[in-house]
Formats: structure tokens, C-alpha cells, sequence
């Protein structure tokens, strides 16, 4: 078999093959290890693929899984070890090295450019040749998508397709290029319950036709459902793969259990918080054990959103007549796919975007008019979802980024001169009260890991007298134990504050939420109660079957 | 390798970080070699260019050290220093919130067309020290009158202030050129020329030096801008616009009275370069005149990184450059040109390091954090939530 067969030919001749257990590794990773200054990323971790299987790859943020598909896909090189294909020792010096050994990357965020077709987007890669031939390339989008079982327009633009079909035409795109390893970043943290589906579907065509998959995720009931094989990182270092009579032969349950153990197991005495977090990981099966004891709700409104409308930006759309009600002592979730009107609604409420038409009102008060700054005296609080590139500065020191907000505020500013020994003092306060891990408070923010600068962001919205914060996509791309911790602020809101939560993780929403209004193109489209069927009936709303909730939308 | 270490062993971060500088001093050594280095390069290039020439750079160098500092030169030196000083300050303003005002030539000649037209007449009808301050009040609002419309414009439109301040440059040339031909125009002469200030009716001078008050006036802008950039909550929030826009707007700053705020200090301050130029050095103004200060300004305002204070030694090196590379350049029988040469040099000296620095993830840069960005990768559209697993 050639190196650089692509589907169609491998397909063929694969076509039939069951998944087999006894498949020569694609690729094999041996006692690779890279360190980064201050931190080893990867250390001796010896890992491999083989043919028709998903190898789930398992760990916290930080654990290195980023690391090594880096290194995978040529974008680092490592310091030691050795890389592998077909049993030859490889060098991937660089992207390309990399797709011309047949590994192929499906990042978390597509990659396609949003003005081309599909079919541009995947002749892209074929800048070898002079001349563009479209007829065969159209033939072969239809060869490959008939594979994978997916039916793509070849002449849509990739901006006007939904999230999950792009990730659907960046797997098309993979295996365009030959690859006959595919590296999934965590490729469900954006879809729909539906799109999640119908990628495992896809994922399973893969397999019959013999393609190797990395499947990097967080969500251990994925992994526990998907993985033929199941790896897990930790702090750099695997710490063991399930192998496949391990996966079989164990219930769902009896798979989460251990990977939770691999997860965090023999850490236990010394990781604080690890037994909650186990408990919290079981109560979240059980979310009516959650929901059981109903949160005092107060009759004060907290935050109210009368029939709003604004303006979208450009492709987001805007929202269309919004009714809402928040009050003391609850915690409101808002699901919806991405990209359904979810920041013009953040934005609206924390005052960064205009009103249209209709009023907010915050404690009972019209704060329309109001801008962000008085919004925020108010207590009025927004976490945003773009942590990086409109939450924090990244150049400047944790401290000042957690007084962001106050800049100009007595007691930390006087007549517009800064005092810098009250500011280092609260951040330090602040900086151990919400377990932000720093070598200091005048480490530059942008160095710190993703989790960190969450909590960075939560210590500015949390603290300074806030009431009512909107909590924009807040545990997305976080490990389970920041995770687990944001969701416990969340639900400490109750006690006296009230949430807003945004987020398109449906399994958070029900988990924290009261009540679960649908955000579906810039409208409220119905709300549910958390509880049995919940999560379908969400599904339903989201992907804009409203025969259902239509009716209730006004009333929410 | 089994021994895994505790969470609380370990407090730093743990994703892969870029090399952190934590010791001061090794920063400071760091910052100064990249600032010189460019300087040293380029006067070793220039040194090789004057030897192909045939010339002996040994003698040209010297030549600019006698004719720049020694023998009293160095007062000649601090004179050119002023305007080019407030020119520098003036672009720091803006240069720090990400806004780049271009449009110095126009704000500064009309500047100096205005008070040199009015100039001459006010100092004979009221006391010399409010004369002065008047003027330098006029030339500073005119310069800053300038930048109203490209500011207005981006802070409304968001249209780019670079186009629009260069635009704005253009007409505003245009217009002192008109202005010192035709209403300003000295009639009793037969070229296009304003007025003369007489002798005694300039910027008072320290006492038995050439040094005039513009030079100090100078020197305390750039004290007070580090101040106020630094200290001050306003000096946080053009830092913070500079870096990230969309922060800015998340956390409140108001962003479009703040575009044109710091617009408005950088045109007056380039108006007071001029009034700093011609109250304290010309006397008037001649149609025609454009000394680009801005230009030479600009490299120096890089190698600075942007902090008023550290230009000072900058401009200062370049003043000594340019007073004593006429006579250098007289002595070696080449044209003053030659000086732009050198700064030029300085100017691709540092792209080089700066792009390697980039490639290699070396320590500190020129550049403010928002053009970074550009710099490092042009090509690539940024992420919106790339903060974690992307890497």
C-alpha cells in the first residue's frame, strides 16, 4: 500500500475491514518529551494509533495532549524521542512534513476561509498544480463524501455553513490531502446534540475504511462511548492506556470510574478537592439529584429584558424582540448552537452594544441608557466568552487586569494617579481567594494557562459588590477541576445574587441552571425546566422546531 | 518518572510558556543592547559605505563629534533637540493607544505658518513672556485643530487614521504654503517668506548659553508624558486601547472620546514643536520649508519603545548626528543626505532584529503589543477563542 494512497484507493481496498485489534500501529510515538520553560510539557510518553480505531486521548488542560498533537502535526519539534509511520523513524519539521505522511489535523475552530467555496477551500491544498480542475474535484468531494456518508454542496460558502458542517468539510479536507490519520481537537465542544451525532457516524465510517483517529476531548462520556482505546495525560506524563478488552469488556459507568481514577486516582491525598470533585462528577449524572431541592427564588427582579432588539455584527445575527426575566436568587441558563445571537444578547445586557428597540432593566430600574462603566458600578457584571482577545491584556501584569474594570475608581485610583500598593494589595487578596495559580501578581496575564486566566476574569466579575454577572460560555475549553469549580460559583450566585449563563454546553446548562430559555436566531424560541427529556426538548428548540415553545417564548 | 509531583509542589502555570524575564536587570541589560545595537550596526555600515566612497569614516565620525558637542556645538545640538523632542512625544501619545498620526508635516507647518504670520505683530503689542505664551497656546491648537478630522473620523467611522492623517498632511502643507505666500507674506521682501521676529523678541535664552526656553519646554513634556502614561489612569487606558481594543470596550474605557483625546495631545504637541522651532530658533517661516522631523523622529520613537523618557538620549544622539554631519559632510565633500543614510540604516537594522527577535522568541520588542500582533504573523486571521487546546 502506498504511502500516500488517497481514500478512494484505500478505500477499496479497505472497505470491508473490521476494526482489528492486532493492526500494525500507523503511527507510533516513542518516549517523546518536550519541555517548555518553567514546565515539561511532554514527558517520555510512548503512544500509538493503529488502523481503523478511535484512540481517545484523555487529561486536563495543561496535561500536554496540545503538546504532542503539535508535535504530531509539525508544528513542534521534540526534544527527545521518536516518531514513527509504517514502523520507519519520521522527522515532521513542519506542517507539511506532516500532511505528507498522511497525518491530518481537524482543529477546534474551522480553518477554512469563510468567503470561499467549499470546493476552493479544498482545492487549496493542491498548489502543486498549475491549473484548478474543477470537474475532478468535484467528483472526489462527492467520492469522499459519499464515504464518509455526508453530502456537502460543493458550491456553498464555507461562512454560510453551519459549525458542524464545516467540521464535516475540514474532515473532507483531511482526507483530500491523503491523511489516513485524522487528529480531532476537540471536535463536539461547538456542535449541537444533532452535529455530535452525526459526527460519531462519521467517525464509525472512518473506521470501517481504515483510517487511524486521534480523538482529543474532555468529556469522558464521549471518550467512554467513542475510544477503541482510551489514553490518558496527565502533567505531561501517560499515565496508561485502556486497551481494547478493557474498554469492552467494562459497562459505560464502570468506564468513567476509571478513567476519573486515572484521571485524578492516586492524587487524591494531595489534589484538594478531588473527592468533591468526584462526587460532583457523579451528581452530574443525576441531574435530578441536582435539581431536586429547588433554590429559594425571590420574587425581586434581577435583571429584566424587555421585547430588546439590536443590531448583529457580521455574520452574528442580532436579537429580535427578547423578553427575559432574572430573578434574585436564580440562575438562568440560555442554550443555543453557536452563533444564534448569543453575544449581541451578553452585549446587550453589559451595555457594550446599543439598544434597538425595548429596555433592560437592572434591580427595577431602566439601565438602557446607562454605559458599560455605570453598568458595572451598578453591580451588573458580564464574564466574557472571548477570554484572550476581549477579556484580558495580555501584556499587562494579573493585577491590573483584574482592576481592568475600576480603572480611574477611588480607592485604587486618586485623582486619576494610580495607587499601586492598594491595588497589589487586593490582587493578592483576590489572587488566593479564587486559587489563581501565578508565580505572581505581576506576571503578565497572557502567560498564564487558559483555567488561570478564567479565574482571573471571575476574580474582576465576582468581587467589587457584584450582583448579577452574565456568564458568557464560562467553563468552555477548561479542565474538570476549573470546570467543576466555576460551575460551584455559578451555583453560589444563588445565595443573595442571581446568573445569567450563556453557553452551549447543554450538560452545563442543565446542571446549574433553574430554568433553560432557547436562543435560536436572535430569538427566545421556548424554555425548559431542567429534568428528564430536558436535553432533547432543548435540541429540538435549538436546531428551530418550534411548534413546541414558540408560544412560551414572550412569556419567558 | 513515576514520581508525579504534587498540585501544590508545583504553583506555576502549566501550559508551555514563552521564556519569562523575572530579573530587572537582566530586562534592562536586555532592552539597552536591543536599542543600541541597531544604532552601532548602522554606524558601522555607514563607516563601510563612507569607506567604499572612498571617504575616511574615521574623520567623518570625528568630524560629527566636533561639529555636534565639542567646542560649545553641543548648545547648537540642544536647540535642534526641541522640536524634534515634542514631535517625538507628540507621536508617543498616539503610537501607545495603537493610533498612528502621520500627519506631523501638516501639523507642524501650519503651526509654525500661523504663529509665524501673527507672531511678529503680537510681540510688539504685549509683554514678551505672554506673547510667547500665547503663541506656543495658538501654534499647540492649531496642531491639534489639525487632527480633529481623521479623529473624529476613526472614532465614528473607525476609518484608517493613517490614510486620513496622511491626507490631512497634504492639505494642511498645502494650506501654510498659501497662507506665508499670500496673507502672511512679508511684503518688503521679494521672496515668499513670512515676517522675521526680531532678535530680542524670541524665546529667551539660558543665561551665556544659545539654549532657549523651547528646549526646556521640551524636556518637561517628555517628563510629564511619562508621567501621565504611566502613573495615571489615562495613561492605563491608552495602554489598555493600545493592546487590545476590544478589551477597552468590554471594560468601559470609552474609547471613541479617548481616540480623540490622545489625538488632540499629540497634535498639540507637535504644534508646540513648532512654535518651539521658529520662536526659538527661525524667527519665521518660508514658503516651501518641510523639515520632516517627523520622519527622522520615527525610528528613534521605536528604538525608545515607545517611552518618552528614553527617547530623550535618542534624540539627543540624533541632534549631535545632524549638527555636527554638516560640517562632516561639508569635509568630506558629500551631500547632507548622507545623514538620512544613517538613519535609515538605524531604521532597517532594527526590522532585521526585530524580525529575528520574532523568529526566535527573543525578549523585547519594539513594537506595542497591538502591532506585534501584525508583525508575527500577517497572514494568519486570528482566532476568536484560540485560548487553549490550539496551540
Amino acid at each position: 500500500m502506498s504511502a500516500a494512497a488517497h481514500l478512494s484507493s484505500e478505500a477499496a481496498g479497505a472497505g470491508q475491514r473490521p476494526p482489528s485489534s492486532g493492526a500494525a500501529p500507523v503511527v507510533e510515538l516513542i518516549g517523546i518529551s518536550k519541555a517548555f520553560p518553567g514546565v515539561v510539557a511532554n514527558d517520555d510518553i510512548s503512544f500509538d494509533v493503529r488502523r481503523g480505531e478511535v484512540h481517545c486521548l484523555l487529561g486536563e488542560n495543561g496535561a500536554g495532549k496540545s503538546t504532542l498533537m503539535g508535535i504530531l502535526s509539525g508544528i513542534q519539534r521534540p526534544d527527545a524521542g521518536q516518531i514513527r509511520v509504517d514502523g520507519e523513524a519520521v522527522d515532521i519539521g513542519s506542517p507539511r512534513d506532516a500532511l505528507e505522511l498522511g497525518i491530518g489535523t481537524v482543529y477546534q475552530h474551522s480553518t477554512l476561509i469563510p468567503a470561499l467555496s467549499v470546493l476552493d477551500n479544498l482545492m487549496l491544498g493542491d498548489t502543486h498544480k498549475l491549473r484548478l480542475d474543477n470537474e475532478g474535484a468535484r467528483k472526489r468531494l462527492e467520492e469522499i463524501g459519499s464515504t464518509l456518508g455526508v453530502e456537502v454542496d460543493p458550491s456553498a460558502r464555507a461562512a454560510d455553513l453551519a459549525l458542524g458542517r464545516q467540521q464535516q468539510v475540514e474532515i473532507v479536507k483531511a482526507l483530500w490531502r491523503g491523511s489516513r490519520l485524522l487528529i480531532l481537537d476537540e471536535p463536539t465542544s461547538m456542535l449541537t446534540p444533532q452535529a455530535v451525532e452525526e459526527l460519531y457516524k462519521v467517525l464509525s465510517r472512518l473506521k470501517e475504511n481504515g483510517l487511524a483517529v486521534i480523538f482529543i476531548t474532555h468529556k469522558l462520556h464521549e471518550a467512554a462511548f467513542l475510544g477503541d482505546r482510551i489514553s490518558v495525560l496527565r502533567r505531561g506524563q501517560l499515565i496508561g492506556t485502556l486497551d481494547e478488552s478493557a474498554v469492552k469488556s467494562a459497562t459505560p459507568d464502570q468506564l468513567e470510574q476509571r478513567i476519573v481514577d486515572m484521571m485524578f486516582g492516586d492524587l487524591a491525598p494531595s489534589l484538594a478537592g478531588a473527592a468533591e470533585l468526584k462526587a460532583d462528577l457523579g451528581e452530574a449524572e443525576q441531574l435530578e439529584a441536582v435539581q431536586a431541592e429547588p433554590a429559594p427564588v425571590s420574587a425581586d427582579e434581577a435583571l429584566t429584558l424587555e421585547r430588546v432588539s439590536v443590531r448583529g455584527e457580521g455574520s452574528e445575527p442580532g436579537l429580535d424582540d427578547v423578553s427575559l426575566t432574572l430573578r434574585m436568587g436564580e440562575v438562568l441558563g440560555v442554550a443555543g448552537v453557536d452563533g444564534n445571537g448569543q453575544r449581541a444578547l451578553a452585549e446587550a445586557i453589559s451595555g457594550q452594544r446599543k439598544l434597538q428597540r425595548g429596555e433592560v432593566k437592572f434591580l427595577g430600574a431602566p439601565v438602557g441608557h446607562v454605559g458599560v462603566t455605570g453598568r458595572q458600578k451598578l453591580g451588573l457584571r458580564y464574564l466574557t466568552d472571548d477570554r484572550l482577545g476581549e477579556g484580558l491584556v495580555p501584556g499587562l501584569p494579573v493585577s491590573m487586569n483584574i482592576f481592568l474594570k475600576l480603572i480611574g475608581e477611588a480607592p485604587f485610583w486618586r485623582q486619576g494617579r494610580i495607587r499601586k500598593s492598594a491595588i497589589d494589595a487586593r490582587s493578592k487578596e483576590l489572587v488566593e481567594r479564587f486559587d489563581v495559580r501565578t508565580p505572581s501578581i505581576d506576571t503578565r496575564a497572557g502567560t498564564l494557562s487558559g483555567g488561570n486566566i478564567q479565574k482571573v476574569l471571575l476574580a474582576r466579575e465576582l468581587s467589587f459588590d457584584s450582583k448579577v454577572v452574565v456568564f458568557h460560555k464560562p467553563t468552555y475549553g477548561l479542565d474538570l477541576k476549573t470546570t467543576q469549580t466555576v460551575r460551584q460559583m455559578i451555583r453560589d450566585m444563588r445565595d443573595g445574587k442571581a446568573a445569567l449563563v450563556i453557553s452551549t454546553d447543554l450538560d452545563e446548562l442543565l446542571e446549574v441552571s433553574d430554568r433553560i430559555a432557547v436562543l435560536s436566531r436572535g430569538r427566545i424560541v421556548g424554555e425548559v425546566k431542567p429534568g428528564p427529556g430536558a436535553a432533547e426538548e432543548v435540541g429540538r428548540l435549538m436546531i428551530g422546531d418550534v411548534s413546541l415553545g414558540a408560544a412560551e417564548g414572550a412569556a419567558a | 518518572m513515576s514520581a508525579v509531583p504534587a498540585r501544590e509542589a508545583m504553583p506555576m502555570v502549566d501550559e508551555p510558556m514563552r521564556p519569562q524575564r523575572s530579573r530587572t536587570a537582566t530586562r534592562a541589560l536586555d532592552l539597552l543592547m536591543r536599542s543600541l545595537v541597531p544604532v552601532v550596526l548602522a554606524l558601522v555600515a555607514g563607516g563601510i559605505l563612507l569607506l567604499i566612497l572612498g571617504r575616511d569614516p574615521l574623520q567623518f565620525y570625528s568630524d560629527i563629534w566636533h561639529g555636534g558637542v565639542q567646542q560649545g556645538s553641543w548648545q547648537d545640538s540642544a536647540v535642534r533637540m526641541a522640536p524634534l523632542l515634542l514631535i517625538a512625544v507628540g507621536l508617543i501619545f498616539v503610537f501607545r493607544a495603537n493610533i498612528w498620526n502621520l500627519g506631523y508635516d501638516g501639523q507642524f507647518l501650519l503651526a509654525a505658518a500661523v504663529l509665524s504670520g501673527w507672531g511678529p505683530s503680537l510681540v510688539t503689542h504685549v509683554p514678551l513672556w505672554l506673547a510667547m505664551t500665547i503663541l506656543f497656546l495658538v501654534a499647540a491648537a492649531v496642531g491639534a485643530a489639525w487632527t480633529l478630522v481623521p479623529a473624529g473620523l476613526k472614532a465614528i467611522y473607525e476609518t484608517n487614521e493613517i490614510i486620513t492623517t496622511l491626507m490631512m498632511s497634504f492639505i494642511g502643507v498645502g494650506v501654510a504654503n498659501i497662507l506665508v505666500k499670500g496673507p502672511f507674506q512679508d511684503p518688503s521682501v521679494n521672496i515668499p517668506q513670512t515676517k522675521v521676529l526680531p532678535i530680542n523678541k524670541m524665546l529667551p535664552t539660558i543665561p551665556s548659553t544659545r539654549i532657549h526656553v523651547g528646549v526646556l519646554v521640551a524636556v518637561a513634556a517628555a517628563l510629564v508624558a511619562y508621567y501621565v502614561l504611566t502613573r495615571t489612569a489615562f495613561g492605563l487606558r491608552i495602554q489598555v486601547l493600545g493592546a487590545n481594543p476590544r478589551a477597552a470596550r468590554h471594560v468601559g474605557v470609552q474609547v471613541r472620546k479617548l481616540i480623540v483625546s490622545s489625538f488632540l495631545v499629540s497634535g498639540a504637541l507637535i504644534g508646540a514643536a513648532a512654535a518651539a522651532d521658529i520662536l526659538g530658533l527661525w524667527g519665521y517661516s518660508r514658503a516651501n520649508w518641510n523639515p520632516a522631523y517627523g520622519d527622522t523622529v520615527i525610528p528613534f520613537v521605536f528604538l525608545a519603545r515607545l517611552n518618552p523618557l528614553a527617547v530623550i538620549p535618542f534624540i539627543a544622539f540624533y541632534a549631535v548626528l545632524s549638527t555636527g554631519g554638516d560640517l562632516a559632510a561639508q569635509n568630506a565633500n558629500l551631500p547632507t543626505d548622507f545623514l538620512l543614510v544613517l538613519v535609515a540604516l538605524i531604521l532597517l537594522f532594527m526590522t532585521l532584529i526585530e524580525f529575528v527577535g520574532r523568529r526566535r522568541e527573543l525578549g523585547q520588542s519594539y513594537l506595542p503589543e497591538g502591532l506585534r500582533e501584525v508583525f508575527r504573523k500577517p497572514l494568519i486571521r486570528r482566532r476568536p477563542m484560540g485560548t487553549e487546546e490550539t496551540a
